[in-house]
């Protein structure tokens, strides 16, 4: 933990008055790392590089458009023709709102198979909860900023949905839209919005990594570091893995960038706004599926609460509860290798995920995957169902009365046990 | 490990393709045919001739009621006219310019800077002369629909002479087989020797469809050439230095047991 001796005399006399360097020696090169993680440990850095795309195409996008009803859509036609390789920066940008989520949903499976939300990891969890939701209102008024068709039914449904809240529903709805409809005083305080809270995610990442390098990383079998052999120096070990992961990561991304731009988005975007024509299906990207169909499913009013409102809490809830399942898991074992049971149930929840992804894309009376008499809206229902039931009732119960597998005594050991077996 | 990796990737391909796919399946009208474009695939490009003739087309047929507002005359540059050519193109039009000293509007050649004007002043004006119904901007239809392409060449030929019994064709709306909903306020826009093609190509309505649905694919992606081009080098030049960050990665952790 001692910091080092620096040699070099002007990184020596920075040093001595801010430890900025040693800082970064400490969790950027020496951070020790368990020896074991696998290529699944890649996302959170992935992320980051995320992070800082978004934000440096973001601020080249800003240089150049216009928050103006009557301009925005124009504007960014003008990036997208008249700017040089002002296309480039906007496809980056708008694909890397995917990636963004296809990562971070990545890396909340991995926690969530490896138990790397449990005890001591808390808080580190809490705030990857916290930095999700940042990150789905940030994309969500990104949307909006095109001004095309998809940009203004989709932030009218979606503001709508706080007009759900008895008695300050209406004029929460009317505060947030800026007027009594979603017009230009919206559009402004969303572009407003959307440039800052990505500095407020940079600011919950650094909290983030600083949680993480407090409690250290979690890995494959789910056992703390316990000797100096079961850890290597973050440098050049993770540095290196996780540059490779990177190169295999933006070659994924510029496929998209640079071959299917569009294939994510709606082409309903690519009409202007229009608050005189509706279009046949008002559907939001496909990152925030599965929480749209949970939001759709609750057709019924329960205990008097209406339909609607119903919905909405289900939807909200549908993520705070991420935040109670450090207590709702009652296993001892955190890595889901060695819970034979709890497994299968991790990887029905997965599948319930696409189910719902794919039920929100729907529209609700259609029929799912075509079945006949199985309606999207009753299968949406029972993934909902299942989504909360595997929270509240499987983790409890499973991490009760499962047998777990026996635990290697070490990280080293079950690494030499694995290469014996290889 | 490395098989819970796999399937997550595997995932990850999956929900693109599955979520994409389905959200664009949406909507009940028949799905167009899907068509052999030249700038489709990994290689693909424009057709330079088959531009000009979807152009020519654009000019004499379609520009009557649709405008093109993304679209300036130095952009046909884009499309194989040279600087001269695009000078001669933009004359033929008259611009709206001013005011003048004197506070007055006053009309002009165009020149390459001008956008091609619209056919209506406003869109009420547009309505008026549609019986209700305003013709869309075309600069974007190719991205701004389902299917783009695909559908815009479904729709220009997709027009039935009558309505299949007992289907209720609004008065002054035609029957077509694509448009959402078959009533569609567009007359049947192209006929055989609609635009007579100086290059030999056989003018029926079907070459006709062909050519402007590249024109418009054109107007809608000028930059696709560019883009996959780019596209090419960045890619290849990634999988060679991801190559060589494994390489290095493999030999920095040779003798870690991991």
């Amino acid at each position: 933990m001692s910091a080092p001796q620096w040699n070099n005399k002007v990184v020596k006399w920075v040093d001595d008055r801010l430890p900025v360097i040693s800082m970064l020696h400490h969790s950027a090169y020496e951070y020790p790392t368990p020896k074991n993680l696998s290529y699944m440990w890649n996302f959170g850095s992935l992320a980051g590089f995320v992070l800082v795309t978004m934000i440096l195409s973001g601020i080249f996008l800003v240089m150049n458009y216009t928050p103006h009803t009557s301009m925005a859509f124009e504007s960014v036609e003008r990036i997208m023709r008249d700017v040089n390789y002002g296309w480039l920066i906007r496809y980056i940008h708008m694909n890397g709102a995917s990636m963004f989520f296809i990562v971070v949903f990545l890396h909340m499976f991995r926690g969530l198979y490896y138990g790397s939300y449990k005890a001591p990891r808390e808080m580190l969890w809490w705030i990857g909860i916290l930095i999700l939701l940042a990150m789905m209102a940030t994309a969500f008024m990104g949307y909006v900023l095109p001004w095309g068709q998809m940009s203004f039914w989709g932030a009218t449904v979606i503001t709508n949905l706080f007009s759900a809240f008895p008695i300050i529903g209406d004029p929460l709805v009317t505060w947030l839209w800026g007027g009594f409809s979603v017009d230009n005083p919206t559009l402004n305080r969303f572009f407003s919005l959307h440039y800052l809270m990505p500095f407020v995610i940079l600011g919950l990442v650094v909290l983030h990594v600083w949680a993480l390098h407090s409690v250290r990383s979690n890995n494959p079998t789910g056992v703390e570091i316990k000797s100096p052999q079961d850890s290597i120096p973050f440098h050049p070990y993770y540095t290196i893995k996780d540059l490779y992961g990177l190169g295999v990561f933006l070659i994924f991304f510029s496929a998209f960038v640079f071959f299917a731009p569009d294939y994510l988005g709606h082409p309903d975007n690519y009409i202007p706004a229009n608050p005189l024509v509706t279009p046949p299906h008002i559907v939001p990207e496909w990152y925030f599926l599965p929480f749209y169909a949970i939001l759709r499913s609750i057709d019924f009013s329960l205990f008097g609460i209406p339909a609607k409102l119903l919905g909405v809490l289900a939807m909200f809830a549908s993520i705070v509860i991420l935040f109670v399942i450090p207590w709702l898991d009652t296993s001892k074992v955190r890595s889901s290798k060695f819970r034979p049971v709890y497994k299968w149930f991790f990887w029905l929840f997965v599948i319930d995920t696409f189910i719902l992804g794919y039920c929100g894309a729907k529209a609700p009376d259609d029929y799912f995957l075509g079945i006949p008499g199985l309606k999207v809206i009753v299968m949406g229902q029972l993934s909902t169902l299942y989504y909360f039931a595997h929270f509240l009732v499987v983790m409890p119960l499973v991490g009760k009365m499962e047998r777990t597998k026996p635990l290697p005594a070490s990280i080293s050991e079950s690494v030499l046990k694995e290469g014996a077996n290889a | 490990m490395r098989k819970f990796a796999l399937t997550a990737i595997a995932t990850a391909f999956a929900v693109t393709a599955f979520t994409g796919g389905t959200a664009k399946a949406a909507g009940d009208s028949p799905v167009p045919p899907a068509q052999e474009w030249s700038w489709q695939g990994l290689f693909g490009t424009y057709d330079r001739a088959q531009l000009q003739r979807g152009f020519q087309v654009f000019k004499n047929v379609c520009a009557g009621c649709h405008s093109l507002r993304f679209i300036a005359f130095r952009n046909l540059e884009g499309i194989g006219f040279n600087e001269d050519q695009i000078k001669a193109i933009a004359a033929e039009y008259d611009i709206e310019d001013g005011p003048n000293d004197d506070g007055d509007m006053f009309d002009r050649p165009g020149i390459a800077a001008d956008y091609f004007p619209s056919p209506f002043p406003n869109e009420k004006a547009a309505a008026a002369s549609n019986g209700g119904a305003i013709p869309p901007d075309l600069s974007l239809m190719n991205k701004a629909r389902v299917n783009g392409p695909d559908y815009v060449f479904g729709l220009l030929t997709g027009y039935e002479d009558e309505a299949p019994e007992g289907f209720d064709l609004a008065d002054g709306k035609y029957y077509n087989h694509y448009f959402p909903g078959h009533q569609i306020a567009m007359a049947p826009p192209l006929y055989d020797e609609a635009v007579e093609y100086t290059d030999g190509t056989p003018a029926t309505v079907e070459q006709h469809a062909r050519d402007i649905t590249a024109f418009l694919n054109w107007t809608a992606q000028p930059e696709l050439e560019e883009r996959k081009a780019l596209g090419m080098k960045v890619i290849l030049f990634l999988i060679v230095l991801t190559a060589m960050l494994y390489a290095v990665k493999r030999k920095i952790w040779r003798d870690v047991e991991h």
